[in-house]
C-alpha cells in the first residue's frame, strides 16, 4: 500500500504568460480526504486536471499512487475516478445508460458494468430514477450521478471538483454524506476542491488554501484556526476617535484592526480579556456599544492569510446551477 | 509516439455510439439531415435546370451537346450527386467541430481522463461523421432515383462499394482537419465561420454545379486541383457517367492521398493538442 497516494512537488502550469498554479507542493494520505480551498480562478481545476493527466504541467511533478502523472499517466487514469466541475452527463441518455457508457471508457466489461451501475446507482440513491432521462434530473441527482460515473472503475483516488458547486444547503449536507460512506466503506483516497468554508470545515481531514495559484497553508481545519492564536473580538464604540493604541496595551491583545468605530481584536483567552477592554475603554470615558465574542473561524483562518474574506458567494447557487443547465441545453 | 496509442482503442465504437444515438434520439436533427439535402436537390436540380436552355434545339441535338458538356443525359442526374459532396462536405466538417462542445460540457476532459486514447477521441468523430455521411449520400441516391435519375449503363450495384469507400475516405479527412482545427477553440462560433469561408469557394471552385468545360480558365485551373472535383466525378463515374475506368482510377488515387495526407495531419495536430 502506497502510503503517500498524492505527491505534487512544485506543480506549475503556465497559460499564455498567466501562471495559474504557481510552484504547488503537497501531499496526500491515503484514506484522506484532501480539501483544496480557494476563491474562483485560484487554480483548483488547473491542479486537478495536471493531477488526472488532462493538462500536462509547465514544470514541477506530481504522482499518483506512485505513478508519474507526465511520464506513467496510462497507469495513473486506471486508479483515479474523475468528478468534474461542471456536469458531463449526457442530457438525452438515461442515468444508467450515461454509467454504462462511463464503464465502457475503461473497458470494463458489459456484465461486470451491469452490476457495478445497479450497486453504484444504489449507493446514491438513483435506482428509482435511473431510467429517466438526465434531462430531468435536479442538481443534486445531477452530481450524485457524477459521483457514480465516478466511481465505476473502482477507482483508488477520487478527485472532486467542486462537488457540490450550485446546490442548495440541505442536498449539500446529503452529497457530504456520500463522500463520507464512500471514505469509510471502500477506504477510498479523496482530493477535493471547494469554495464553500462550511465544506472544508466539515468535510476534509486536512486542507490546503489556495490563492492566485500559490498554497499559503496546509494543516488540519482544526489545527489551522488554533494557531490563529486567539479568539476574534469585535466591538464597536462610541467614539470616532481611534483608540487602538489603548487597546493593544490591554494584556493578552495580539492585533488590532480598525474599521471606522469597529473595532477587529484578535487575543488569547478572549472570556477574560473582553471585560478588560472595557473596563480600560471606560477609564478612557469611551464607551462600547456593541461585542461580539468567537472562537476563529476557517474564514479567519482565510483572512490571516489572504488578507480579505473568501468571496464565498460571487453568484449564488441558483445562478450557478441556471448556467450549468443554460450550457448544456444550447447543444442540439 | 506513446500519445497515440493506437493499441488502445477500445473507446472508439463507445464514443462512435453515443454520438450517433444522440443523432437518432432526436427527430428534429434526423429530418433535418434529411431534408435539407433534399431541398438543396430539388432547388438546383429542378428548378435552376442548365438542360431547360437546350430545348429550343431540336431534342436530338439537345441530347448530344447534354452529353458532351455534362455527360448526362439530363441535368438533373449530373446535380444530385453534386449534391452528394455538398452534403458530406458540410455534414463531415460540423461532425469534426462538435468537438467544440464536447469540450464546453466537461465532457472532453472527462474522457481525457479515462484510458481512451487521445487518438480514439479523433477517430470516433471521423467515424460518427463517415456515418452521418453515408446515410445521407444514400438518402439522397434513393430520393434522386425515385425522382428520375438516370442511371447510366455501367452502373450496378457493385458499384455501391467504391462509392461507400469513397465517401468513408472524403468524411474521415475532412472531419480529422476540423477537429485538429476546432480543438482550440471554446467557442462554436470560430470554427463555423471557418466551416462558411471554406465551404462555398469549395464548391463553387468544383465541378459539383458544372462541368469544368463550361467554367473560365482561371477557375477551371483551381477546380482541376479541386479535391472535391475528384471526389464528385469518382462518384459519378460510378452512377451516372458511362464509366471510363483511368479515369476512375486517376479520381480515387487523387482522393485517396489527399485524405489520408489531412486525415494524418489532422490526427496528428489533435492528438498533440489533447495531449497538451
Ligand atoms: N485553458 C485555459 N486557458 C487559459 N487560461 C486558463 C485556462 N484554464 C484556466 N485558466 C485560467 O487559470 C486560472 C485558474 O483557473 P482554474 O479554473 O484552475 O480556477 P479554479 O480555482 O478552478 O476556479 P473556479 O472556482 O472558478 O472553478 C484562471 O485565471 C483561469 O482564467
Ligand atoms: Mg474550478
Amino acid at each position: 500500500m502506497v502510503k503517500n497516494v498524492i505527491v505534487a512537488e512544485k506543480l506549475t502550469r503556465v497559460f499564455n504568460g498567466l501562471t495559474a498554479v504557481d510552484r504547488v507542493s503537497f501531499v496526500v494520505r491515503a484514506g484522506e480526504i484532501f480539501g483544496f480551498l480557494g476563491p474562483n480562478g485560484a487554480g483548483k481545476t488547473t491542479t486537478i486536471k495536471m493531477l488526472t493527466t488532462v493538462l500536462k504541467p509547465t514544470s514541477g511533478r506530481a504522482s499518483v499512487f506512485g505513478y508519474d502523472v507526465v511520464k506513467e499517466d496510462s497507469m495513473v487514469r486506471q486508479v483515479i475516478g474523475v468528478v468534474p466541475q461542471e456536469y458531463t452527463a449526457d442530457e438525452d441518455l438515461t442515468g444508467y445508460e450515461n454509467v454504462m457508457l462511463c464503464a465502457s471508457l475503461y473497458g470494463i466489461p458489459r456484465e461486470v458494468a451491469k452490476r457495478r451501475a445497479a450497486q453504484l446507482l444504489d449507493l446514491v440513491n438513483l435506482s428509482r430514477f435511473k431510467d429517466k432521462p438526465v434531462e430531468f434530473y435536479s442538481g443534486g441527482m445531477r452530481r450524485r450521478l457524477e459521483l457514480a460515473c465516478g466511481l465505476i472503475n473502482r477507482p483508488k483516488v477520487l478527485f472532486l471538483d467542486e462537488p457540490t458547486l450550485g446546490l442548495d444547503v440541505q442536498t449539500r449536507t446529503t452529497i457530504w454524506e456520500y463522500i463520507r460512506k464512500l471514505r469509510r466503506e471502500y477506504g477510498i483516497t479523496i482530493f477535493m476542491t471547494t469554495h464553500y468554508l462550511e465544506e472544508a470545515d466539515a468535510l476534509c481531514d486536512r486542507i490546503a488554501i489556495i490563492d492566485r495559484g500559490r498554497i499559503l497553508v496546509i494543516g488540519r481545519p482544526g489545527d489551522l484556526k488554533k494557531n490563529l492564536g486567539g479568539d476574534i473580538i469585535v466591538l464597536s464604540v462610541d467614539t470616532r476617535a481611534d483608540v487602538s493604541r489603548i487597546i493593544k496595551r490591554v494584556k493578552n491583545v495580539k492585533e488590532v484592526i480598525r474599521q471606522n468605530e469597529t473595532y477587529r481584536i484578535k487575543a488569547s483567552l478572549g472570556r477574560l480579556t473582553a471585560p478588560r477592554i472595557i473596563e480600560v475603554l471606560r477609564k478612557h470615558g469611551v464607551s462600547v456599544t456593541k461585542l461580539s465574542l468567537s472562537e476563529p473561524t476557517l474564514n479567519d483562518v482565510y483572512l490571516e492569510f489572504t488578507g480579505r474574506s473568501i468571496r464565498d458567494a460571487e453568484k449564488s447557487p441558483d445562478d450557478v446551477h441556471r448556467q450549468l443547465v443554460t450550457i448544456r441545453r444550447a447543444r442540439t | 509516439m506513446r500519445g497515440f496509442g493506437f493499441y488502445r482503442l477500445h473507446g472508439t465504437w463507445t464514443l462512435t455510439k453515443r454520438e450517433l444515438k444522440k443523432w437518432f434520439n432526436n427527430p428534429i436533427v434526423l429530418l433535418v439531415t434529411i431534408v435539407q439535402p433534399i431541398v438543396w436537390m430539388v432547388l438546383f436540380g429542378k428548378a435552376m435546370n442548365l438542360g431547360a436552355m437546350l430545348s429550343n434545339l431540336p431534342p436530338d441535338l439537345g441530347q448530344q451537346i447534354m452529353r458532351s458538356t455534362f455527360g448526362t443525359s439530363d441535368y438533373f442526374s449530373y446535380m444530385a450527386i453534386g449534391m452528394i459532396s455538398f452534403t458530406i462536405m458540410f455534414t463531415s466538417m460540423f461532425g469534426g467541430m462538435s468537438i467544440v462542445w464536447d469540450r464546453r460540457l466537461g465532457f472532453l476532459d472527462k474522457v481525457l481522463s479515462t484510458p481512451v486514447s487521445r487518438a480514439t477521441v479523433v477517430i470516433a468523430k471521423g467515424l460518427n461523421a463517415a456515418v452521418r455521411s453515408l446515410f445521407q449520400a444514400f438518402v439522397i441516391l434513393g430520393v434522386a432515383a425515385m425522382l428520375g435519375l438516370s442511371f447510366s449503363s455501367t452502373f450496378s450495384p457493385l458499384n455501391l462499394l467504391p462509392i461507400i469507400l469513397a465517401i468513408c475516405l472524403l468524411s474521415m479527412g475532412l472531419s480529422t482537419i476540423f477537429v485538429a482545427m476546432a480543438v482550440r477553440a471554446t467557442r462554436f462560433e470560430t470554427p463555423m465561420a471557418l466551416v462558411n469561408l471554406v465551404n462555398l469557394p469549395f464548391m463553387f471552385a468544383s465541378n459539383v454545379f458544372v462541368p469544368f468545360s463550361m467554367m473560365p480558365s482561371w477557375l477551371q485551373t483551381i477546380a482541376r486541383v479541386n479535391p472535391i472535383s475528384y471526389f464528385t466525378d469518382a462518384i459519378r463515374q460510378l452512377t451516372v457517367f458511362e464509366m471510363d475506368v483511368s479515369t476512375l482510377v486517376l479520381d480515387f488515387v487523387f482522393l485517396g492521398a489527399f485524405t489520408l495526407v489531412i486525415f494524418a495531419l489532422g490526427a496528428f495536430l489533435a492528438v498533440r493538442y489533447l495531449s497538451r
